[in-house]
């Protein structure tokens, strides 16, 4: 049993979701209030933060951390706070990158792959269906398999790249959460979001706080954070 | 030759100052300025800090209503809205853009966000009003012309992609307009609206001598020195790019911890006065700060962060160095203020202290380098400038002409012409969505943003016709206000101010002059008749390259207050349900679309009645108020032909319409009557709607149904939904391609 189970399963609380605010972040209002919406108060950590204990989620969150200077989330990936993650996520604690979150989280190596400039080379803001390709994570149990979810992307370099043999490790581990019904930005495999090996860690480009309220995007998005709370909850936190 | 040779022009000839304000200097002084004096009062009296053409005019345009709390005359407008403060301006950056596109696009966002963020508010959304030449596709420019209008678009929308989207502040509404006299001189304006707690509105104010002057942001370079001077208040003559390093470079991700950083400041009330740094840099921020309290200032240059060595005093002082601002806060909170910045990465210096002389005092390690009476830089000239009518009214369009031999044929020319397309391409570049309050974003009339912190929506809306004001520039300016009004009620929002950017040509020529003052009488006539006080704006001039100016421009800005939480759709919802206009259609095709795009006659404009104007959007929001509308939508530019495709769009519905009795079916179909709003409902509601129309005399016709998969218009058309998607959608990204 990992350390973070053992610590959630003698817990007896809501559960504490951390959103890392990095300079240059700026969807971490949106996350919060998105979680909130769940029912969930969210907390906000610095990116010189580094302890997460506590906490039994944490979220990146979009934006363009460090100005998305020298490469998008490569500055970040160095934050004192990424140690903090690295161990966070060894320990299986839940972690999910949302768009700029999704690229510091390849920077720095917890997640496999890259994300390039989209195809045609132009920053994109739409809504796009995305198909839940496993529902075998904690970020997407809730969804039923191949279900259409409507989610926006908000980006210019989200245009997912690794190498073949990756991508066969990838499809046979079950690895590739979820997939563009239409490609909007050249990924490969239409890929638009990837877990870890450890199945703990979700990188994602499209944003599901834009999706959880219906006056402003769908409420598609809830299926996501629905699924991590459900995640958090068999683990203990927030049972009563 | 007739120009003498640089050396031997005066240095304030060479500064844009003329002879009669150099001597006014002289008489302010007492003695002769320095170069440094000269160059502070050469950007601080240039016509675009000083407005010293157009404040004869500006003064009479109203100002008070109920809703406003800071009228003309600060960083920005501010309005009451349930209980919150919601600011409003707007802004232009046409020279810089022309000259660089990217970088003159992104440093317009960032002056405007500053300009919000000064008034203590959190800025929380952008349009961009956007006028350039011709495209390529439209063949109405010389090809090289049209490529360099086609290159503008992409480096101006990819500038206010970049710096919008990284800064977190969504981009929710906006126009994109072509037209021949924007070939030389395009206009980015761009309108950003701010929102704070009541109790937290800061002025920019540097009262309490003894107080710190903190500057705070980037460093101080050589970019943009004399931005003000030399780009924004002179014309363009050939070999304008020599005017490159008066453009200055933006960093978005500095403001956006900027923005944060102050917004942390004010919050933990250690913020006296707080002023951006925009045009004229330290200059205007330090003396302006200090003449508004009544105070005065001392600056020590040598604390100012620089990017670079050797800068001379009046370079630190007139600097246009992006993502800077100025704070006033009591000596005891200056360690609180600055560990605050540092916390955010963010440099922070003390440069000064205010004091109780009134002068503007300025040393560079222990030396006067300038010392003058702080309210005297922002006490400039005035200038009545000549103005008169041309001598020679624009021509009026022969409107004679027959009906087109395929009427299809003329909806989808208009539905594909660039200016009237969809703008899919552009806004989708823009992050319309962050901080979750973008109830409808772009590509509607309005905008409809939910108000952190109170209960009501605000509706917002950009609006322009320089074509009209070209024709006429008391009725074109009208015509601006009028249809931001609709644009606001169609959305449910009843208007409650304004704010503008007056785009015009070089105001030294009469003609121009005379066009401004016909504007600003406009201007004000609209908004007192329709309730829409002006909270400040902005005047840009010299719009003008080698000796052609652009028509007169004026965009109106305007924000409503959505009375009921569920507005109508613009498009059609259900088949069956009734289509119907509200207002008449006079027969009149000048000024319209219609004769521009198919006939290549743009000159003159409809006809408009304010008192008509203002009956329509009580009806229309009266009908939203009660829920009798499904879908509602302006009628204007395209006529009655581009609200009924935009509305088959929209709904991805079909309709079947008869053309009224009495018109040629092309009058009826492309004549821009003001006052008309296209709206559909279910049959059981009309009489209802008829009631409040006829309450307020505002003619009620019943045009026909929706349904099907195509639009018919009587027996002239039947243009398949399917066909008028692929042209209204595809007609800008193909115009966008490379040649």
């Amino acid at each position: 049993m990992s350390p973070i189970v053992a610590s959630l399963r003698k817990t007896q609380r809501a559960p504490r979701v951390a959103i890392i605010v990095f300079p240059g972040s700026n969807c971490e209002q949106d996350v919060l209030r998105a979680f909130g919406c769940m029912g969930v108060r969210a907390e906000y950590v610095w990116h010189h933060a580094t302890d997460l204990g506590g906490f039994d989620a944490v979220v990146l969150p979009g934006g363009f951390s460090y100005g998305d200077y020298l490469r998008t989330g490569a500055i970040a990936a160095f934050s004192p706070v990424m140690e903090a993650v690295r161990g966070f996520a060894a320990a299986g604690g839940l972690v999910l990158g949302i768009c700029n979150g999704f690229q510091i989280l390849c920077e720095a190596g917890l997640l496999p792959g890259a994300l390039r400039w989209n195809a045609g080379l132009k920053f994109i803001c739409r809504p796009v269906t995305i198909r839940v390709e496993t529902t075998d994570s904690p970020f997407t149990s809730a969804a039923s398999p191949g279900q259409g979810l409507e989610i926006p992307i908000n980006h210019f370099q989200g245009n997912y790249y690794c190498s073949p043999a990756l991508l066969d490790e990838l499809t046979a581990e079950d690895r590739i959460a979820f997939r563009y019904a239409a490609n909007p930005n050249g990924s490969v495999g239409d890929i638009a979001g990837v877990l870890s090996a450890g199945r703990n860690v979700l990188g994602m480009m499209p944003h599901p706080e834009r999706a959880v309220d219906p006056a402003v995007g769908g409420r598609d998005g809830r299926v996501i954070l629905n699924s991590m709370l459900t995640a958090l909850q068999s683990l203990g936190a927030g049972a009563r | 030759m007739s120009e003498a040779p640089p050396a031997l022009v005066s240095l304030h000839r060479q500064l844009g100052l003329t002879d009669d304000e150099y001597a006014r200097i002289e008489g302010i002084l007492g003695r002769k300025p320095n170069h440094a004096e000269l160059a502070m009062y050469s950007v601080m009296w240039s016509e675009h800090c000083s407005y010293k053409s157009s404040k004869v005019y500006l003064r009479t345009l109203p100002s008070q209503g109920r809703h406003v709390l800071i009228g003309p005359g600060e960083g920005a407008g501010i309005v009451e809205v349930d209980g919150v403060a919601v600011a409003l301006r707007i802004e232009s950056h046409n020279h810089p853009s022309f000259i660089e596109p990217v970088q003159g696009a992104e440093t317009g966002i960032g002056g405007i966000v500053r300009d919000i963020l000064s008034m203590g508010a959190r800025p929380i959304a952008l349009l961009d009003p956007l006028r350039f030449g011709p495209l390529p596709v439209e063949g109405r420019a010389e090809p090289a012309v049209a490529e360099r209008n086609r290159f503008l678009v992409e480096g101006v929308v990819n500038g206010i992609s970049t710096y919008g989207n990284c800064i977190g502040v969504p981009t929710v509404g906006g126009e994109v307009v072509f037209d021949p006299c924007y070939s030389g001189n395009p206009l980015v304006n761009v309108m950003c609206i701010g929102v704070a707690p009541l109790q937290r509105i800061m002025l920019a104010r540097a009262h309490g001598p003894g107080n710190v002057v903190l500057l705070l942001g980037s460093k101080t370079g050589r970019d943009g020195i004399g931005g003000v001077s030399v780009l924004a208040s002179s014309a363009f003559e050939e070999g304008s790019e020599t005017k490159r390093p008066s453009v200055q470079v933006g960093d978005p991700f500095t403001e956006k911890l900027l923005i944060e950083a102050c917004l942390e400041l004010i919050e933990r009330g250690v913020v006296v006065g707080i002023q951006d740094l925009g045009g004229a840099g330290i200059c205007c921020a330090t003396s302006e700060s200090a003449a508004n309290a009544g105070t005065g200032m001392r600056i020590h240059l040598e604390r100012v962060p620089r990017r670079e060595r050797g800068m001379e005093p009046f370079e630190v002082l007139t600097s246009e160095s992006q993502e800077r601002m100025l704070v006033i806060v009591k000596p005891e909170d200056a360690e609180e203020a600055l560990a605050t910045c540092r916390r955010w990465g963010l440099g922070a210096s003390v440069i000064g202290e205010v004091t109780a002389t009134g002068q503007l005092e300025v040393f560079e390690d222990g030396v006067c380098v300038a010392d003058v009476p702080a309210a005297s830089l922002g006490d400039g000239p005035v200038y009545h400038r000549p103005a008169g009518r041309p001598d020679e009214p624009p021509p009026l369009p022969d409107t004679d002409v027959a009906p087109p031999d395929d009427l299809a044929a003329a909806v989808l020319a208009l539905a594909g012409d660039p200016s009237l397309c969809s703008k899919r391409w552009v806004w989708e570049q823009y992050d319309h969505q962050v901080m979750l309050g973008t109830v409808t974003g772009p590509g509607a009339d309005a905008a409809v943003l939910r108000l952190p912190g109170a209960r009501k929506r605000i509706a917002v809306t950009a609006d322009a016709n320089g074509r009209w004001c070209a024709a006429d520039p008391y009725l074109g300016t009208c015509h601006a206000v009028a249809e931001a009004a609709r644009n606001l009620s169609v959305v449910g929002a009843e208007p409650i101010a304004v704010t503008n950017c007056l785009n015009f040509g070089n105001p030294e020529r009469p003609e121009v002059m005379w066009a401004f003052s016909e504007a600003v009488r406009g201007l004000g006539d609209a908004c007192t008749a329709l309730a829409t006080p002006v909270t400040g704006g902005n005047v840009s001039f010299y719009n003008e390259t080698a000796g052609r100016s652009i028509d007169p421009t004026p965009v109106v800005g305007m924000v409503g207050v959505v009375v009921d939480a569920g507005p109508p759709g613009t498009g059609f919802r259900r088949a069956g349900h009734l289509i119907v206009l509200l207002g008449e259609t006079l027969p009149e095709l000048a000024g319209s679309e219609f004769l521009r795009i198919v006939h290549d006659r743009p000159g003159g404009l409809p006809s408009l009645d304010l008192a008509r104007e203002a009956a329509l959007g009580k009806v229309v929001r009266g009908a939203i108020a009660r829920s009798l509308l499904a879908g509602a939508h302006d009628c204007s530019e395209g006529g009655l032909a581009l609200a009924l495709t935009e509305c088959c769009l929209a709904g991805d519905l079909g309709a079947a319409v008869s053309p009224e009795e009495g018109l040629p079916v092309h009058v009826w179909l492309f004549s821009e009557t003001a006052g008309r709003v296209l709206v559909s409902l279910e049959a059981n509601h009309l009489p209802a709607l008829r009631a409040l129309a006829a309450a307020e005399g505002v003619p009620v016709s019943f045009l026909g149904t929706v349904g099907g998969d195509a639009l018919r218009i009587g027996e002239e058309a039947d243009i398949p939904v399917s066909t008028l998607r692929e042209v209204y959608e595809h007609a800008f990204p193909r115009a966008m391609q490379h040649a």
